[in-house]
């Protein structure tokens, strides 16, 4: 913990003694005295580390182009927030992890070989009006990661939803393809109908991440392994993954076995898109979603519906950053309704 | 994309009516004094009389259960306008007043007993032994005055006092109510000369906390006229009448006593503020 | 929901291996002691003695005010030299009676005296205790005589005699059970007498099997039960401990008795071992000397008076990096500014930090992790109720219960934005209790 207080304590103004010997010797705080350790920036670097697994994959599918897209948001991320602090001259949360982590995110959201000024203006809008010009860590409504990422797709959509780089390591030679989800949309829109079968193989090439898609959403199992080590680690609870994953089953096998022509299976909509990424690394945003578990898992469930709503029946093949964002404007409600009983029947105040 | 933007505008729209339905639904009959007096009020619900917000105290005042001039900051121009739409005399009020922090016990001056480290507010620090100065009486220097004042005319200065902007000051009191050490006061701005220190510790404690604080050495007592300053438990204090003359501060040994310039900076000035206020 | 243990709560590093082996050491009498008259929750009595007066052990210094109020006794013969405003571990400067030790420790005549008490009934016994100045030793320091006293419609079937000292750091307890657990376990059944209560369960935390060893055989030939309990702050807190060892929920505001239940830390039995079989009053008490910033920690019998800077000095003085003195433990007790607070009857432990042991508070604005939703105890919102205390919008805090905070400290001790949590809600409650009296 190399940044403990120095040895010289907090300062006292009055006590730099000129000739007298100092009068404050000791620290006064109300109690607790101690403390367990933990810091903001030890929460975020469990977060960054939980997403390394699937960021290295990604690597390793996409090639060069997705080390460019991470590096740079990452850099621009941290970058736009220590500019800003020095800007508006607020000190203390530079340093915390937090808006690496937000770089981190965003790139997770982009397609490899996205161009550097794309991934500039989204980390801008992310770190700069969705969090400082909110007040900073702790008072942004909306995911910094996702409000850049919604920016993008809506005033950049060719460069964010068709020039997908289909995975070949080091990618050498880069074709331009769609997303399963774009494609089961296009088959759709095509033929009136999905090829709604999920084959062994598809479903295990979903697994493991073998196709195209953004950085982040390609590899399920690496995502999930992170999302296991944050439970683990009790940087996140179940709720909210849980809610937000079974919802999106449980919705979209409802509209497949009603019409299965026309709706894809429920396992193929978990496991595209970007679900996994969102619902146990953004759906579980300290900042933007509910704080008590029963708050956690309305805001789940409110994210898997709208994610399905969106993907059959909105304008876009994908509906997990809108989910997300939606429900992030319902947190506050959300925590208002539930909050926690108190230890002990509240008694009828004789007093 | 369209079809939302459509769909949302139109949920905005209905929402909008059924709120205004519900307004005038609830809507309670007002007295037309009320608003007119309202619209009197400064309307920056800062709290000051006491109530809630100006809309409040146009009600009572209207319903004869406040005074026309309850409201501290609009001073004499609101309260005549008020007992015009009341339709009862005023007889006028006393002179402008401004706060004023009494201690001048900065970072520099006065010695702190323990490195406090805690919530940025006097009030919480003042839950620990009182505060961290060792004066127990000195300014804490956190800025809670500064937090409350609803017309930001408290600053905090470098050192760690809080410094009042006696032309935004409307002596609307919460800075007086909000500090734990009750150090600020509100004073007439045409007086000029102030005794910064609230401080009763006798003379030798005093002097080991702080450089600037009053040692009841009763010198001012002397020099000024007859009842102008009284000693009160160690601490030299302006009664206010007859004025102390600005060559009482040069007597003070620890330079608690200061000329304090509150706008109002020539004795002529002070003159015709106080022949002003007695016109009214 | 595991059984023997209760919601929340955290894990602190305990180091109770600093003082944990060390017997109980009798303190020499200091050149002075100062002995404040607030010492008891509730109205401070008042001074009977003047400067200059001599007094004897034991004789009566100032006389209870009411009936929440306890007398208070000279802790050695001497001269009163001074009646003057001291810092008081409680966190204020109030009046103290200093008195300049004779050397001789005297006793006041008819003290000191064994006597046999087996014919006391529960009046005469609730006599005693109120007349030996006998308060809840584990902090909280509330009149005995008054906790022996429920009301008719409150009966209390069980009393708990609270040896759990969950507090880091903190072995005074554990010495006092692991070296004289018969006098703890006889002053407990004259408790149990005056309230007429056979059920007697005596709870420590696991993390001291040589005093549950030592309880064990005393306790169970009066037939009363020790559990072993779970090792997890705050586990020795009146509702979760009662929670714990009965299932019994505290109502919200309630006290202990509201389900028929008395809590009694050890240190106060054997107070009252003393005060009903030996008729002393309350003059001395074991403290816990401990922490990385004393050189030799230690736990001393020491006279209520002692200054933490002599108690210190008896364990070899500070260490270079120093940091803060608590009075009490780490995590409930209270810094002090000063060497020359005294120890009082509710002091269990002076504990030294070093500068680096401290938690530097931030006040960085809450992330909304949640940790302290899962720590807190009581259930509350800690989160929410320090951002409106932050705004100071104290009706709020009110409303999401902060009154109900016991102050455990788990929120602040897990929050990663290092927010001090409980200087907020001290402060919230005060504004409250402000405006409520304000209301009367
Ligand atoms: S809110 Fe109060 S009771 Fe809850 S953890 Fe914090 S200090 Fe303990
Ligand atoms: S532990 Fe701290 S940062 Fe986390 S929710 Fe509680 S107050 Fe906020």
């Amino acid at each position: 913990m190399e940044e403990r207080l120095p040895d010289a304590g907090p300062k006292a103004p009055g006590t730099k003694e000129k000739t007298e010997e100092p009068i404050a010797r000791f620290l006064v705080s109300s109690s607790p005295h101690v403390h367990e350790g933990i810091r903001i920036r030890s929460v975020m670097g469990l977060v960054i580390v939980a997403l390394l697994p699937a960021s290295v994959f990604s690597i390793y599918l996409f090639g060069l182009p997705a080390l460019f897209t991470i590096l740079v948001s990452v850099a621009s991320a941290a970058g736009f927030e220590w500019l800003w602090q020095k800007v508006v001259r607020r000190p203390g949360t530079a340093g915390d992890l937090s808006a690496v982590l937000t770089g981190l995110l965003l790139a997770l959201n982009l397609p490899a070989g996205s161009p550097w000024w794309l991934i500039l203006v989204g980390n801008l809008f992310a770190i700069v009006v969705a969090k400082q010009l909110y007040g900073g860590i702790g008072y942004n409504i909306f995911n910094p990661a996702l409000v850049g990422r919604v920016v993008l797709l809506v005033a950049f959509p060719v460069h964010m939803t068709s020039r997908w780089i289909s995975p070949s390591a080091w990618g050498m030679d880069a074709v331009t393809t769609a997303t399963p989800l774009g494609r089961a949309r296009e088959a759709l829109l095509a033929t009136g109908s999905v090829d709604a079968a999920l084959t062994r193989n598809e479903a295990i090439d979903l697994l493991i991440g073998n196709r195209a898609g953004s950085l982040g959403e390609v590899s399920v199992i690496l995502l999930l392994i992170g999302g296991i080590f944050l439970l683990a680690k009790r940087v996140i609870t179940w709720h909210a993954p849980v809610a937000f994953i079974g919802s999106v089953w449980a919705m979209a096998g409802i509209f497949h076995l009603a019409n299965p022509a026309r709706f894809a299976d429920p396992s193929f909509h978990v496991l595209t898109g970007g679900l996994f990424l969102g619902a146990f690394f953004m759906a579980t945003d300290y900042v933007t979603t509910p704080l008590a578990p029963a708050g956690k898992i309305v805001f789940g469930i409110g994210c898997g519906v709208v994610t399905v709503v969106i993907r059959l029946f909105g304008s876009y093949p994908e509906g997990v950053s809108f989910g997300i964002l939606l429900m992030n404007a319902f947190t506050p409600l959300i925590d208002r309704a539930f909050k926690p009983a108190v230890f002990g029947a509240r008694r009828a105040k004789t007093a | 994309m369209v079809a939302a933007i459509i769909a949302l505008s139109a949920l905005a729209l209905v929402a909008s009516f059924g709120l205004a339905m519900v307004a005038r639904a609830f809507a309670v009959p007002v007295d037309p004094k009320v608003e007119e007096i309202e619209g009197a009020l400064p309307g920056a619900n800062c709290g000051g009389c006491g109530l809630p917000g100006c809309s409040e105290l146009a009600r009572r005042i209207a319903e004869g259960r406040a005074d026309v001039d309850a409201c501290p900051v609009g001073g004499e121009s609101v309260a005549r306008s008020i007992s015009r739409i009341m339709g009862v005399a005023f007889a006028g009020g006393g002179a402008r007043k401004t706060a004023l922090v009494f201690c001048a016990g900065d970072d520099e001056t006065a010695r702190r007993r323990f490195y406090y480290n805690g919530v940025k507010d006097c009030a919480s620090a003042a839950l620990l032994f009182g505060g961290d100065k060792l004066c127990g009486y000195g300014c804490l220097g956190l800025g809670t005055c500064a937090g409350v004042c609803p017309f930001g005319a408290i600053e905090m200065s470098a050192l760690g006092l809080p410094v009042i902007d006696p032309s935004k000051c409307t002596a609307c009191n919460k800075c007086v109510l909000a500090c734990p050490k009750k150090i600020i006061k509100l004073v007439p701005v045409s007086r000029r000369v102030h005794i910064l220190c609230s401080s009763h510790d006798k003379g030798a404690k005093v002097r080991k906390a702080c450089s600037v604080g009053c040692i009841a050495c009763t010198k001012c007592v002397k020099e000024a006229p007859e009842g102008a300053i009284a000693m009160q438990d160690n601490l030299a204090v302006a009664s206010g009448v007859p004025e102390i003359p600005d060559s009482v501060a040069a007597v003070c040994p620890m330079n608690t006593i200061r000329v304090v310039d509150l706008g109002i900076s020539a004795p002529a000035d002070a003159a015709g503020a106080a022949a002003e206020g007695a016109a009214s | 929901m595991k059984s023997g243990t209760f919601f929340g709560g955290v894990h602190p590093r305990y180091e109770k291996d600093l003082a944990g082996g060390r017997p109980i050491e009798t303190m020499p009498l200091p050149a002075r002691l100062v002995v404040p008259f607030a010492q008891n929750l509730g109205a401070a009595p008042k001074p009977v003695v003047k400067k200059g007066d001599e007094v004897k052990r034991g004789q009566l210094i100032a006389e209870p005010q009411g009936f929440v109020s306890v007398p208070l006794h000279a802790p050695t013969s001497g001269v009163v030299q001074a009646i003057d405003v001291f810092p008081h571990p409680v966190g204020a400067d109030l009046p103290a009676v200093v008195i300049v030790p004779d050397g001789k420790d005297e006793w006041a005549p008819g003290l000191n005296v064994e006597r046999d008490a087996g014919d006391l009934g529960a009046d005469a016994l609730r006599g005693v205790i109120r007349d030996a100045g006998l308060v809840g030793m584990g902090g909280a320091a509330f009149p005995t005589h008054v906790k022996l006293s429920p009301p008719k419609d409150k009966p209390i079937d069980v009393l708990v005699l609270n040896g759990a000292e969950c507090e880091p750091y903190l072995t005074a307890d554990h010495r006092l059970m692991a070296e004289r657990p018969a006098e703890i376990v006889e002053g407990a059944s004259w408790f149990a007498k005056a309230l007429g209560v056979e059920n007697v369960i005596v709870a420590v935390e696991k993390n001291k099997p040589d005093a549950i060893a030592a309880m064990r055989p005393a306790a169970e030939a009066r037939g009363y039960a020790v559990r072993a309990l779970d090792v997890v702050y705050p586990q020795g807190a009146e509702r979760q401990l009662i929670f714990a060892l009965t299932g019994r929920r505290v109502p919200a505001g309630g006290l202990p008795m509201d389900v028929g239940v008395l809590v009694q830390n050890v240190g106060t039995c054997y107070a009252a071992f003393e005060a009903v079989r030996r008729n002393r009053p309350l003059t001395e008490r074991v403290v816990c000397v401990t922490g990385r910033g004393v050189a030799n920690p230690k736990n001393v019998l020491a006279r209520i008076g002692t200054t933490f800077g002599d108690a210190i000095a008896f364990c070899g003085g500070l260490r270079e990096d120093a940091g803060k003195i608590i009075g009490g433990g780490p995590m409930m007790g209270v810094a002090q500014y000063s060497l020359d607070a005294p120890v009082t009857k509710g002091t269990s432990g002076i504990v030294v930090l070093t500068r680096r042991e401290a938690v530097q508070y931030a006040g960085d604005p809450c992330i909304r992790c949640g940790r302290c939703l899962r720590a807190c105890p009581m259930l509350l919102n800690p989160s929410v109720l320090s951002v409106y205390a932050e705004r100071l919008r104290f009706d709020e805090t009110a409303a999401h219960h902060v009154l109900d905070c016991i102050e455990c400290g788990c929120c602040a001790y897990v929050c990663p934005s290092r927010r001090p949590m409980v200087h907020h809600f001290r402060r919230a409650k005060a504004e409250i209790r402000k405006k409520q009296a304000r209301a009367v």
